[in-house]
């Protein structure tokens, strides 16, 4: 079994590496639900001051042909202007790379940010698309049969976890 | 009985053709993603990459610039091809049958069939006859049903009240051939309404409506008191003066919605109505213009009550 | 033809026979034991009954070629174990001429199969204003006018109608319904019309016009056959009107005694019916009225319509079923359901079937027309598109399986089918 590294220990590597390079345009989004759990807590400790951007990129997946559209997308909520922005793109764990493409085509409808970079807590490989994190907490191997998740436990302590990959 | 012909063997929404049968979580699905939809509607790329490459014939051998205006909307934001047709003036009165047009159409790569039909029960037989990969939505059919509007219509109820449990609706006019009071209804009952009325003369009430789980009401103040949602149905002109109503001007004093009638509603009751609106008829200007109206915002969110629709069914 | 049945279980409604035994045919009618057959049929296992008499199986001819022909459905008719049956006068053009139904009786005569009785026209061109010559018509071999489901709204028309057929004893059959409060219906006025949205017909559209025909027949004393009862109302006057002694019989048809407003699911237009299927109280209402003789007998009401009429819309539908070939499942699952002897449920289409009709057959007495039916009564058919002989295949029971298979069909002496 694999050891998993802590995630709250990865979160404040996160915020130490970020803080030189939060500037005033800097905003940031969360990709539901993980990646907005992570980006709750790097925002508050960060303090950045642009209010937190939110989003669910259901209506931007490529699987919608074979998977159709899931059961409870979330309203994506873009509270800032998004044309300028440093935006930091928040997601818990990065593998194919397809999800971040769909944010980013989400992003653009929004507006023309000055810049994007890839925030993330864990790179479990297996990449299927040109994409890399900017900020990684660290490199996970999973066996191929696992999902890697984010938890967000009742008293808000993050944790990674291992899951079976569902059958769909 | 058979298999309800919505839904497909896993149970979720191949068809949207009734709000009857539908259970409760297909009908909260639905406006849940509406909801997410009503922030892209409000962004200033109004459009999702979702439905890219899939064509949406809209169906309309009824017509109705209105109803065929947002599907094609919301057809358009989902980045959806969109064909209007409108049958009521072309193959139809060459002779050709209603299922040899979708049959053309289909072999033209339909992905999604919109279908207004004057019969009631049309896009049942289409849906029938379709392949398995076409998708068939109701945009209203004869008397029967329009769950679209009936989607939205609820979708403005959860808006402005939140819930469904404790409310009281008032529906007020012709029920008789009214398909937007009958999906209402459906909805309502389905989803939790404390009480759903009915309120018009003996004339516009069908046999048996009691039936649909509403109480009936000949009086209409009685019928409006301590109501949180007033939805007044559109009084078709041909029904005004005849063996149904002697005329528009007593409609009107009985069952019309004024200032002073609405008081007898709660305070903060809202008045719905699914358009075109008869000003003078069946509502006043002083009602359909004042503060408790939503009549506006119902068709905003139509727009996203559709683009919910169409990718759901187009995704199962 | 001298045909020998042997080892059969006779079922003779008409004399309450019921038992193990043998039949003889000879010159085309019911014999006395014979030693010398030209063929001998083992029935083992099989009920022989006088053929089947059906009071109304539409074939189509004239005019209505493309629905159905006269050989598809005489086929269908002989199929089902029918020997004989009227023809109502709704045909393109209507059967309002002595030409017409001479053409007609001598194509069916042709055909070598079951009976047929035209029922003739009692308007011209069926509209309600002019009467036929119902004389000439009868002579041409008309047995009763009627105006099939077209409307006679004009009273006064009905009321002269009435009186001219009395003149010469001529027997009127007629639906009840009121032209006014039927207009524009497509079902059943009630809650499920109501879900649907589809326009209704009230039950007292039935029983509005039934009241006033009963009052015509007692100023006329016009001997009237009220045709397809759909309401329980309608029983009850049909009761209350014999009883009172008036000169009136009346049939159902045979999917009224199954079939409801409920099983009109999702639009089925297959169950577009005429008269609309009701509510289930008044299905139980037929049932009953028709084990207890306020319904005289029952019959298909044989409807075929071509794919073209039932493939659209529920209210735009051509209304009708194709009966022919269930008119025997369907009476004995009615029979089975009321727990009555066999004798009892086929009586309903045989004697007194005849008896409406005033024919000789539908009996097994000695002397009367050669007209059997074998039949396995546990063995099933499948009702499909496939095995129907009627070129309508249009039915709500398509996909049922049914017990009641027709194994041989005589018609004057001649075996005219086998399966």
């Amino acid at each position: 079994m694999t050891k998993l590294p802590d995630a709250e220990k990865l979160c404040a590597q996160l915020v130490t590496e970020l803080k030189p390079h939060i500037g005033q345009k800097t905003a940031m989004v969360g990709l539901y639900t993980g990646g907005v759990w992570l980006a709750e807590r790097l925002h508050k400790e960060l303090a950045l001051k642009t209010p937190l951007g939110l989003m669910d990129i259901a209506f931007y997946r490529d699987d919608y042909s074979a998977r159709g559209l899931k059961h409870d997308p979330k309203r994506t909520k873009i509270p800032f202007d998004v044309n300028g922005a440093e935006l930091l793109l928040v997601d818990d764990v990065l593998n194919s790379g397809r999800t971040v493409r769909a944010a980013m085509n989400e992003l653009f409808d929004y507006g023309r940010p000055a810049s994007i970079s890839l925030v993330v807590l864990a790179d479990r490989g297996g990449r299927q698309l040109p994409i890399a994190a900017q900020y990684c907490g660290a490199k996970v191997d999973v066996p191929g049969d696992m999902r890697l998740r984010l938890n967000r436990e009742v008293n808000g302590k993050l944790a990674l976890a291992l899951e079976k990959q569902n059958a769909a | 009985m058979q298999r309800n012909p919505q839904l497909n063997d896993a149970g979720e929404l191949q068809h949207l053709l009734s709000i009857e049968g539908l259970p409760r979580e297909i009908l909260t699905q639905i406006l849940d993603t509406a909801e997410s939809f009503a922030g892209v509607t409000e962004r200033e790329v109004k459009k999702v990459p979702l439905l890219r490459g899939k064509s949406v014939f809209n169906l309309f051998f009824e017509p109705s610039t209105r109803t065929r205006t947002t599907f094609e909307i919301a057809a358009k934001r989902l980045s959806a091809d969109v064909i209007n047709l409108n049958i009521a003036v072309s193959s139809q009165t060459k002779g050709e049958s209603l299922l040899d047009t979708v049959a053309n159409l289909s072999a033209m790569q339909a992905d999604i069939f919109v279908v207004r039909h004057s019969s009631s029960g049309a896009p049942f037989l289409i849906a029938r006859h379709v392949k398995s990969h076409e998708h068939v939505i109701n945009a209203g059919d004869g008397r029967h049903s329009h769950p679209t509007q009936g989607l939205l219509d609820l979708f403005t109820i959860r808006h402005y009240k939140k819930d469904f449990s404790g409310l009281t609706v008032a529906i007020v006019g012709d029920v008789l051939h009214s398909r937007v009071a009958r999906s209402l209804i459906h909805g309502l009952t389905t989803l939790g309404a404390s009480e759903v009325r009915v309120i018009g003369p003996q004339t516009l009430l069908p046999t048996g409506v009691e039936a649909l789980g509403v109480k009936v009401f000949r009086d209409m103040r009685e019928g409006l008191r301590d109501c949180d949602v007033v939805v007044m149905l559109r009084l078709q002109n041909e029904r005004m003066n005849g063996a149904l109503l002697p005329s528009a001007q007593e409609f009107n004093k009985h069952y019309g919605l004024t200032a002073e009638k609405l008081a007898l509603a709660r305070k903060d009751a809202i008045v719905m109505h699914p358009g075109p609106m008869n000003r003078g008829v069946e509502i006043d200007s002083s009602v359909a213009d004042g503060p408790h109206s939503v009549i506006l915002p119902q068709v905003t969110f139509g727009i996203a009550v559709r683009m919910a629709v169409m990718s759901i069914v187009a995704g199962n | 033809m001298r045909l020998h049945i042997k080892n059969a279980r006779i079922v003779d409604p008409a004399s309450g026979r019921d038992g193990k035994g043998d039949l003889y045919i000879a010159d085309g009618k019911i014999s006395q034991e014979f030693s010398k057959a030209d063929r001998t049929i083992d029935a083992k296992g099989l009920v022989a009954a006088p053929g089947f008499i059906d009071i109304a199986a539409r074939l189509r001819e004239p005019g209505l070629e493309y629905k159905a022909t006269l050989a598809s459905e005489m086929q269908a008719a002989i199929a089902g174990g029918v020997t004989s049956l009227a023809c109502p006068p709704d045909t393109d053009p209507p059967l309002d001429e002595p030409g017409l139904v001479d053409m007609l009786r001598r194509r069916a005569k042709a055909l070598e199969h079951a009976r047929v009785y035209p029922v003739g026209a009692l308007t011209v061109k069926l509209e309600g204003t002019r009467l036929t010559e119902m004389a000439q018509l009868a002579e041409t071999g008309c047995v009763a006018f009627s105006q099939a489901n077209a409307t006679l709204a004009d009273t006064q028309v009905l009321w002269r109608a009435l009186q001219y057929a009395a003149t010469f004893g001529f027997p009127v059959w007629l639906r009840a319904e009121d032209t006014w409060l039927a207009k524009g219906g497509v079902a059943h006025d009630g809650e499920i019309a109501t879900r649907l949205g589809l326009p209704g017909i009230p039950s007292f559209a039935e029983t509005i016009a039934l009241s006033t025909l009963l009052e015509l027949v007692r100023a006329t004393r016009a001997r009237v056959h009220i045709c397809r009862l759909s309401t329980a109302g309608a029983v009850e006057l049909m009761r209350a009107a014999k009883r009172e002694g008036l000169p009136v019989t009346c049939d159902v048809g045979i999917h009224h005694l199954h079939l409801c407003d409920n099983d009109l699911g999702y639009f089925d237009s297959n169950c577009r019916l005429e008269p609309p299927l009701r509510s289930q109280r008044d299905r139980d209402a037929l049932a009953a009225g028709l084990q207890d003789g306020a319904i005289d007998c029952v019959c298909s009401d044989h409807t075929p319509v071509d794919d073209d009429g039932k493939h659209v819309p529920f209210a735009e539908a051509e209304p009708g079923a194709t009966g022919l070939e269930l008119l025997l499942p369907l009476t004995l699952k009615w029979g089975e359901a009321r727990r009555l002897p066999l004798a009892k449920s086929l009586a309903k289409i045989t004697s007194d079937a005849a008896r409406v009709l005033g024919v000789g057959s539908g009996k097994l007495a000695v002397g009367a027309p050669g007209d059997v039916v074998l039949f396995d009564p546990a063995a099933s058919v499948r009702i499909s598109a496939e095995t129907l002989k009627s070129q309508g295949k249009n039915t709500p029971f398509l996909g049922y399986e049914l017990a009641g298979r027709v194994r041989t069909t005589i018609v004057a002496g001649n075996v005219v089918h086998e399966g």
